[in-house]
């Protein structure tokens, strides 16, 4: 293997880094924080001329989204990143996007939404973008940032996927740490990810219409399309990780095990707590307790089968949800994990604990409580709780 | 330029589903004859736009795109930045024309602020607003660009208030105050004018603006027959002065010989009969009277001060 450059970069200096090697032909953004960071070194690299691309200083998110479309149905490799009232602003656009499947990768780092005002990371803001169509990849560090930032393009310009693909990380905790990160040459991510080819660019020599009216006698059929393409896209998914980890000596999945032999009850994590989670497993296993862990790091298509898979045999689940759905049962992926699992015969009992909300930090102690409760739920057998918030004063919650 | 040395295509295709006797689609068939070549469309949601392209059928032989309401001087600006990109790159072999469409609601009011920033930006691209003073794709409701008085559902002829009682907001100097290299009204009852200026527009070195009075049968509750009528009595009223702005510099294209008085631009349409039944308003239609003549005025001193 070539030698590579070792970088010292922050998360979002990883996502900057990785999409001027991907070349991208327009980025449209409009700053945020905490995703600030990322379009001042993009328009550093274009200022350098380290990068050819036309930037849009867009007036809004709506609007950074918008000229993103326009340039993506030109047949160009487009770009934007957002966060938070940002990610709120775009929403009516991310339908756009992903029903004309258009292959825009945006970073997310992920920050929690108003009122009260509040810049510090939870999930808030792509959770409740879950149903927009949009591939969604969570990374834990920026070295995952770097690496699937290169690869949310190859996935999204797959002509089988053709979908826009949110990456996403967290604010502050990851982008704003700074880390090693292991970047590729240029020439490596030019053979991992070849020049885009649009199938139906606007184009006056085979004019297209985009953007249609769609009478329920058509409608849908075109959504059921996009479901089945979105479904199917999980394995084009799982192809371009394993070609990645083979070309550039990585080791990914969409879902990822620690500590999982033996294990009996173990916590579902996303994003950055990962990390915190894992130390936590390996005190409860230093202390002989039957804990793993598993790391979602694609929760849209959410691998359902891999779910089940891999959480079949527990005894008890504990999710980690860094966000509230309001009224239901903790957080979204709680609740999708509870549903993917409920006609499995064997399933483990699962319990959400959303954790984390505006930035507060969950500790090692916090997830030990949480196993410790889910142990207490594997021998009794009995779940009493549909989901406890965490890091949180309150009756009932886990504290702060 | 003469009418009959107009190009033969029809970048719009017969069988569209606009109205009978709208002034859209007059107007956009005439935005397009100005074309040697296709352009890329970029469509706010409209009544042009939904009555073009029910899928399976489309109406538009040029690249179209429509991807929502308020965000058409985005789109463009992708659509151009794009283009640039694929150049300068070796992509793309050609520059076409990047023609932006949109409303009344997509432009003076939810769209103002995608266009501004578009404006400001500097994208080159051509720029058409088709008003017809209000959101009649929805059914007639009020917009930015509603004269005062006028009858529409949201702003009723009631017992008490008499249609809309604010002033149609001026989106010409909105425009204008971005500095963009040119900037002119037009109408569809003055064909060659409209032809003239939208190749000047099309020529423009930056963002060009063109602002297009497209009477409404169904929301102005006028005959099929009267749009192209309308469209000269609100020139010949001063309602709605055709001008343009070349670099900052004002001029007037189409200078009523006798300026008639507004009473004959309102008193066909049935927004405003209120104004005439059951008895006439004679202090509204003088307070119309007076507003237009003073703007009137005031187009004709910013044609004298930014004369060279």
């Amino acid at each position: 293997m070539m030698a590579r450059k070792v970088l010292a970069l922050n998360g979002d200096e990883a996502a900057a880094y990785a999409v001027k090697q991907c070349k991208p032909d327009v980025i449209a953004a409009y700053p945020i924080t905490p995703q600030t960071i990322i379009v001042e070194r993009l328009s550093d690299f274009v200022a350098d001329g380290e990068l050819d691309a036309e930037f849009i200083s867009a007036e809004s998110e709506h609007s950074a989204l918008s000229a993103c479309i326009g340039a993506s149905a030109m047949g160009a490799r487009t770009y934007t990143a957002t966060a938070s009232q940002g990610l709120a602003l775009m929403y009516e656009m991310l339908f756009v996007a992903s029903s004309f499947r258009l292959p825009i990768v945006m970073s997310v780092a992920n920050r929690a939404l108003n009122s009260p005002l509040n810049i510090w990371n939870d999930m808030s803001d792509t959770m409740g973008a879950r149903d927009c169509g949009w591939i969604q990849i969570y990374n834990e560090n920026a070295q995952e940032v770097y690496d699937f930032t290169i690869q949310s393009f190859r996935i999204a310009e797959d002509h089988r996927v053709l979908l826009p693909v949110m990456v996403c990380h967290d604010g502050f905790v990851v982008s704003h740490s700074t880390e090693g990160v292991e970047t590729l040459s240029d020439s490596e991510v030019d053979s991992f990810l070849p020049p885009r080819t649009p199938v139906y660019p606007l184009d006056v020599e085979n004019p297209v219409t985009i953007g249609c009216v769609g009478v329920p006698e058509y409608y849908p059929e075109i959504k059921y399309q996009q479901e089945v393409a979105t479904k199917k896209s999980i394995q084009t998914i799982k192809e371009i990780i394993n070609e990645f980890n083979e070309s550039f000596g990585r080791n990914y999945d969409i879902i990822e095990k620690y500590q999982m032999d033996g294990a009996e009850v173990a916590l579902l994590t996303i994003g950055s707590a990962s990390g915190t989670a894992k130390d936590a497993v390996d005190e409860m296993r230093a202390e002989g307790k039957p804990v793993g862990l598993l790391k979602l790091r694609l929760f849209r298509p959410l691998p359902v089968e891999d779910l089940r898979k891999a959480l079949s045999g527990l005894k008890a689940v504990g999710v980690i949800d860094r966000h509230i759905s309001f009224g239901s049962m903790g957080g979204a992926l709680n609740m999708e994990v509870r549903a993917a699992l409920y006609e499995m015969r064997e399933r483990p009992h699962v319990m959400g604990f959303p954790a984390g909300l505006g930035g507060r930090d969950i500790r090692v102690e916090h997830f030990i409580k949480i196993t410790e409760e889910l142990l207490r739920i594997a021998e009794r057998d009995v779940l009493e709780e549909d989901y406890r918030v965490v890091g949180c004063r309150g009756p009932g919650c886990i504290g702060p | 330029m003469a009418l009959k040395s107009l190009p033969l295509h029809e970048y719009l295709s017969s069988g569209h589903r606009l109205c009978a006797g709208c002034g859209e689609g007059v107007t956009i068939r005439q935005i397009l004859k100005s074309f040697d070549e296709p352009p890329i469309i970029c469509n706010a949601t409209s009544c042009l736009e939904v009555s073009t392209t029910p899928f399976p059928y489309t109406s538009w032989r040029t690249p179209w795109i429509h991807p929502a309401f308020e965000c058409t001087g985005a789109v463009a600006a992708g659509v151009e930045a794009a283009q640039k990109a694929l150049i300068r790159k070796g992509r793309k072999k050609k520059w076409d024309v990047v023609l932006a469409l949109a409303g009344d609601g997509g432009t003076y009011d939810i769209g103002l602020q995608s266009l501004s920033g578009a404006l400001e930006r500097g994208h080159k691209f051509v720029y058409v607003c088709y008003t017809n003073d209000a959101y009649m794709n929805t059914g007639i409701q009020r917009s930015g660009a509603t004269p005062r008085a006028a009858w529409t559902t949201t702003s009723p002829a009631g017992k008490v208030i008499p249609g809309k009682t604010e002033w149609q907001k001026d989106l010409m100097k909105i425009v204008v105050a971005h500095d963009i290299p040119y900037a002119a009204t037009v109408s569809p009852s003055y064909p060659m004018d409209l032809q003239r200026k939208m190749k000047k527009a099309i020529q423009a070195d930056g963002p060009s603006f063109i602002l297009a009075l497209t009477p409404c049968p169904r929301g102005w509750r006028t005959p099929p027959y009267l749009t192209i009528e309308l469209g000269r009595l609100a020139v010949q009223t001063c309602m709605f002065p055709l001008y343009e702005v070349e670099n900052g510099q004002y001029k007037i294209t189409m200078k009523p010989k006798r300026k008639l008085p507004v009473e004959y631009y309102l008193r066909p349409q049935g927004r405003f009969r209120h104004l005439f039944t059951p008895k006439t308003r004679h202090d509204i239609i003088n307070a119309i009277q007076a507003y237009v003549d003073k703007k009137w005025q005031e187009i004709q001193k910013l044609e004298q001060l930014t004369q060279q």
